[in-house]
């Protein structure tokens, strides 16, 4: 067992991990029901997290490579009752349908918003382009993005 | 001419009822959910594709520590039966077993181990001794009914195989008018075939199952399925329990797309907790899912068509083989669709269809968005524009000579229905040549574009298609309503949200009834104690027939509280009108229905304003989907860029309209990797090659070309407020449509997806020499 401490989201979480443990198992076993398992193969991007400001696929991440790092997942983009902007677009445009990997989209999305100079449609694709969507075709979740950077 | 605009709720943009927990994603689905003890089920899967086990020693997995139950073929009884996820009396073969002496592909379960952690349960399934004697194993569809072929299916008890001795699991035949008499007097015969491969619905939430006993040791199946009164009437079949001690709760589901119908592992979870009386979760690995899940059947189509001078077609003949892989689940219905969809687009007085579902030792095909429509689809709209390309006529002017029409009946659908017979189904809303039109507009056909660079070609393609809404006397749906005190509705449905949005269409639809906004309907789905009964989501019957479902409950629910509000206010009943929450007389005088509410459980003559609703449909109506695609392909290395796709879609009236936008969005989607990159490829002895997203390549958000979707409304006289489906038909029109392109584009016609620059070349090539 190791000993570990993580921001996770903002709230400091000390453990004792087994090491080969995953980010993904760690969080979910902390009660963070966002981040979803998909493919435990860093694929389909479902996981993703958010570990000192950078995506990462917490499938193949281990708990330890966080150690006394920030972790960050979609839990954190809005605090009840008010949503985010960028998820009441996702909401306006119809941009979620099963849900599955809604939370890994609004993060990514949310990511590059904060750090694109100047977004474009072909950038903001590549930076979603690690989640994985069966259902919307990504249609509804770009214009739900763009609107979101038209808007600022 | 009713229409959207008459109504308040049903038509409009309306958020999704689930949109804002999904969003924050908090823990809505089936893995969601903590135990304090829980134990991880592991499967060992075989490594052969035919193979009987001689032995199997389970000892050593059985020592080691944290195991806590290990199965095998000789510790459950024998209940032959169809893992399909279909009504009863099922129309697949009873042909699977639990766990099996016998396996019969790559992937097929041997055993299965429960340990406090999946990391042991894994251990422990390595511990296992099996001794295989291996058979030899049967790849090829068309030599499996062929004489000295192996017997895949040799066991004394299975039932319901067409015949076993030959591998063929079902065969079908229907015919009307005389094709062969159609085929002496033919302007011109044109024959070809088509093929279509494995492909996989690739959910990205996996199969997931939680089943553990509850404190009155009843049987708890928490699982990600698109049939949860299926799932509790098959497992308490094999699990020989009464259907009384299970209960089946589906949460929200991350995708379903018929891989979710069959019953995959709820069975084998649900062995587990009775055999250890402990809560067991069975996750299924993102390789199980491609290769041991199930995939859309590969079929082999062979047309023949008589066409008159005018370009009238005479006379079709369709035969299909279709492999079924290693179990016959969905292999009959699934061929059924094929041939009832091809067959329901052209009026084509004399037809011929013969069909044959054969086993082989491959990966087992089941339901998949489209249900046979996208193989036949592929295959009808290729032929179509190469019989058009021939005599040369215009692809669109080919297909509306030839096309059926509002009106019309299809006798196709009283010889061959899904669910055995039926009448013959009359189009009663059609708005296809609209769709044709207003795609034709929006992809500028007729009026080519230029190649972007040199060295390329541009071509357009068209393919159109149809779906039904429902299996026709099959489907069945039920919910119930019940009125609270602040005038909300509790919504019980068994229809199952599997991430469709149906939730939201069914809260639209009885908000619309009831006048009231969607806020005040809270609807929940399902669970098997609790809703009422729905056959599931499947076959695009969720709008149609459960939404039908909804409609009779509200309808009841509005009659009784306008009997209290009648009472209340003195007046005869057919006085009254609802609007906005409300009751009103003529006069102005008005009760709110919290009042309303308050006095039917608390003042007078007190009851439960409630109803159960419930239907079943003789029809299913057609919906419709006119896919255009434009293409470049290079002209020297077959390399296809896929530059825009038109989606046009009658789904009578959109309940919600951006949802069904998405489903077309999705189904398109879904229909351009069947068309270009999604497919199986499995060495020489029958081992899957691609075991992740690596290589399984699905659409990502970057490889999007610009899409454009266009609704066309049609009011369906039968439907809830003039719906008909949406979910599947836009799927089967891409790959036709692409491959029409393409042949448009460089004159390569390929006839087998997906569509891959090497074929393209190879029929360049050939086309040079």
């Amino acid at each position: 067992m190791k000993s570990i401490t993580i921001s996770v989201n903002d709230k400091k979480i000390h453990a004792e991990i087994p090491a080969p443990q995953t980010l993904l198992d760690f969080l979910r076993s902390n009660g963070i029901m966002s981040v979803k398992r998909g493919c435990e193969s860093g694929e389909c991007g479902s996981c993703a997290v958010l570990v000192d400001d950078e995506p990462r696929a917490s499938c193949i991440t281990l708990t330890l490579q966080a150690d006394g790092k920030e972790v960050k997942t979609v839990d954190a983009l809005s605090t009840r009752p008010d949503l985010s902007e960028l998820q009441k677009r996702f909401i306006e445009v119809g941009a979620i349908q099963c849900g599955y990997c809604t939370p890994a989209l609004l993060l990514l999305a949310d990511h590059y918003l904060n750090n694109a100079l100047s977004p474009s449609e072909k950038e903001l694709r590549e930076a979603i382009s690690g989640v994985l969507c069966r259902c919307t075709g990504y249609l509804k979740p770009v214009e739900a993005i763009k609107k979101e950077f038209k808007a600022n | 001419m009713i229409s959207s605009k008459d109504f308040r709720v049903v038509g409009k943009v309306t958020p999704r009822v689930d949109a804002e927990k999904l969003s924050r994603g908090k823990g809505a689905f089936s893995d969601d959910i903590e135990f304090r003890e829980l134990l991880h089920l592991k499967v060992l899967r075989s490594p052969h594709a035919h193979a009987r086990i001689t032995s199997i020693d389970t000892s050593k997995a059985k020592a080691l520590a944290g195991v806590h139950a290990v199965l095998t073929h000789e510790d459950l009884p024998r209940i032959p039966h169809t893992t399909a996820g279909q009504g009863w009396p099922e129309p697949s073969p009873y042909d699977t077993v639990i766990l099996d002496n016998k396996v019969r592909f790559v992937g097929d379960r041997v055993a299965a181990v429960a340990a406090e952690t999946s990391e042991i349960a894994e251990k422990a399934c390595s511990l296992i001794e099996v001794d295989y004697e291996t058979l030899e194993a049967l790849f090829d569809p068309e030599k499996a009914s062929k004489p000295g072929a192996i017997i895949i299916h040799d066991e004394e008890d299975s039932s319901g195989i067409f015949d076993k001795s030959s591998n063929i699991a079902s065969k079908l035949e229907a015919t009307y008018g005389d094709v062969e008499e159609a085929f002496k007097d033919a302007y011109k015969i044109f024959e070809e075939h088509y093929e279509v491969g494995y492909v996989q619905q690739a959910s990205i939430e996996p199969h997931i199952c939680i089943t553990w006993l509850d404190e009155d040791d009843r049987l708890v199946i928490r699982t990600t399925t698109q049939v949860p009164f299926h799932v509790r009437r098959i497992v308490a079949n094999v699990l020989q329990l009464p259907v009384k001690k299970i209960r089946v709760m589906k949460p929200r589901v991350g995708g379903g797309f018929g891989g979710k119908q069959e019953i995959l592992n709820e069975e084998l979870c649900g062995a587990f907790t009775m055999a250890t009386g402990k809560a067991v979760r069975y996750w299924m690995t993102r390789e199980e899912e491609l290769h041991a899940a199930r995939t859309r059947h590969p079929q082999k189509l062979f047309f023949k068509t008589a066409v008159s001078k005018e370009g009238k077609i005479l006379a079709m003949e369709v035969r299909v083989i279709e492999n079924t892989g290693a179990y016959g689940t969905h292999g009959h219905t699934v061929m059924t669709v094929t041939g009832n969809k091809i067959f329901s687009m052209y009026n084509i007085p004399n037809i011929k269809f013969v069909g044959e579902a054969v086993y082989t030792n491959l990966p087992v095909a089941g339901a998949f968005r489209g249900y046979g429509t996208p193989q036949g689809i592929f295959a009808l709209e290729s032929h179509i524009d190469e019989i058009a390309d021939k005599l040369g006529i215009d692809q669109i002017e080919f297909r509306l000579n030839n096309l059926y029409k509002e009106g019309d009946s299809l006798p196709i659908t009283s010889k061959m229905a899904e669910g055995g017979g039926a009448d013959a189904q009359v189009i009663r809303s059609s708005g296809l040549e609209e769709c044709i039109r207003r795609g034709a507009k929006a992809i500028g056909w007729g009026s080519p574009k230029e190649p972007t660079a040199v060295g390329r070609s541009r071509g357009i393609g068209i393919a159109i298609n149809t779906q039904g809404s429902g299996i026709p006397n099959v489907d069945m749906a039920a919910s119930s309503i019940k009125m609270n005190e602040d005038g909300s509705f509790n919504l019980l449905c068994g229809a199952t949200d599997i991430g469709t949005g149906s939730d939201t269409a069914l809260a639209q639809i009885a908000a619309e009834a009831l006048c009231v906004p969607v806020d005040d309907i809270l609807i929940y789905s399902s669970d098997t104690d609790m809703t009422p009964f729905d056959t599931g989501a499947y076959a695009s019957s969720t709008t149609y027939i459960s939404g039908a479902a909804v409609l009779v409950a509200a309808k009841k629910v509005k009659s009784q509280i306008l009997d209290v509000a009648a009472e209340m206010l003195e007046v005869e009943k057919e006085h009254l009108i609802c609007s906005d929450s409300k009751v009103s007389t003529q006069e102005g005088k008005i009760v709110t229905y919290e009042q309303i509410c308050l006095y039917s459980l608390y003042q007078r003559n007190q009851f439960q304003i409630m109803a159960v609703g419930s239907t079943v449909s003789s029809e299913s109506p057609p919906p419709y989907s006119v896919v255009f695609a434009d293409v470049e392909v290079d002209d020297d290395t077959g390399q296809i860029r896929l530059l825009k796709l038109v989606a046009a879609v009658d789904c009578g009236v959109a309940v919600n309209p951006h949802m069904a936008e998405g489903q077309v969005e999705g189904a398109i989607t879904q229909g351009m990797g069947y068309a270009l990159s999604e497919f199986m490829p499995f060495d020489k002895n029958g081992a899957p090659l691609f075991k992740t997203f690596r290589d399984y390549n699905i659409f990502r958000s970057s490889d999007m070309p610009e899409i454009e979707i266009i609704l066309v409304e049609t009011y369906e006289p039968t439907g809830p407020y003039g719906a008909k489906a949406v979910a599947e038909v836009p799927i089967s029109g891409p790959a036709p449509a692409i491959a029409n392109a393409v042949s448009n584009a460089v004159g390569a016609r390929v006839r087998s997806l997906p569509i891959t620059p090497e074929k393209v070349w190879k029929e360049l090539k050939n086309n040079n020499n």
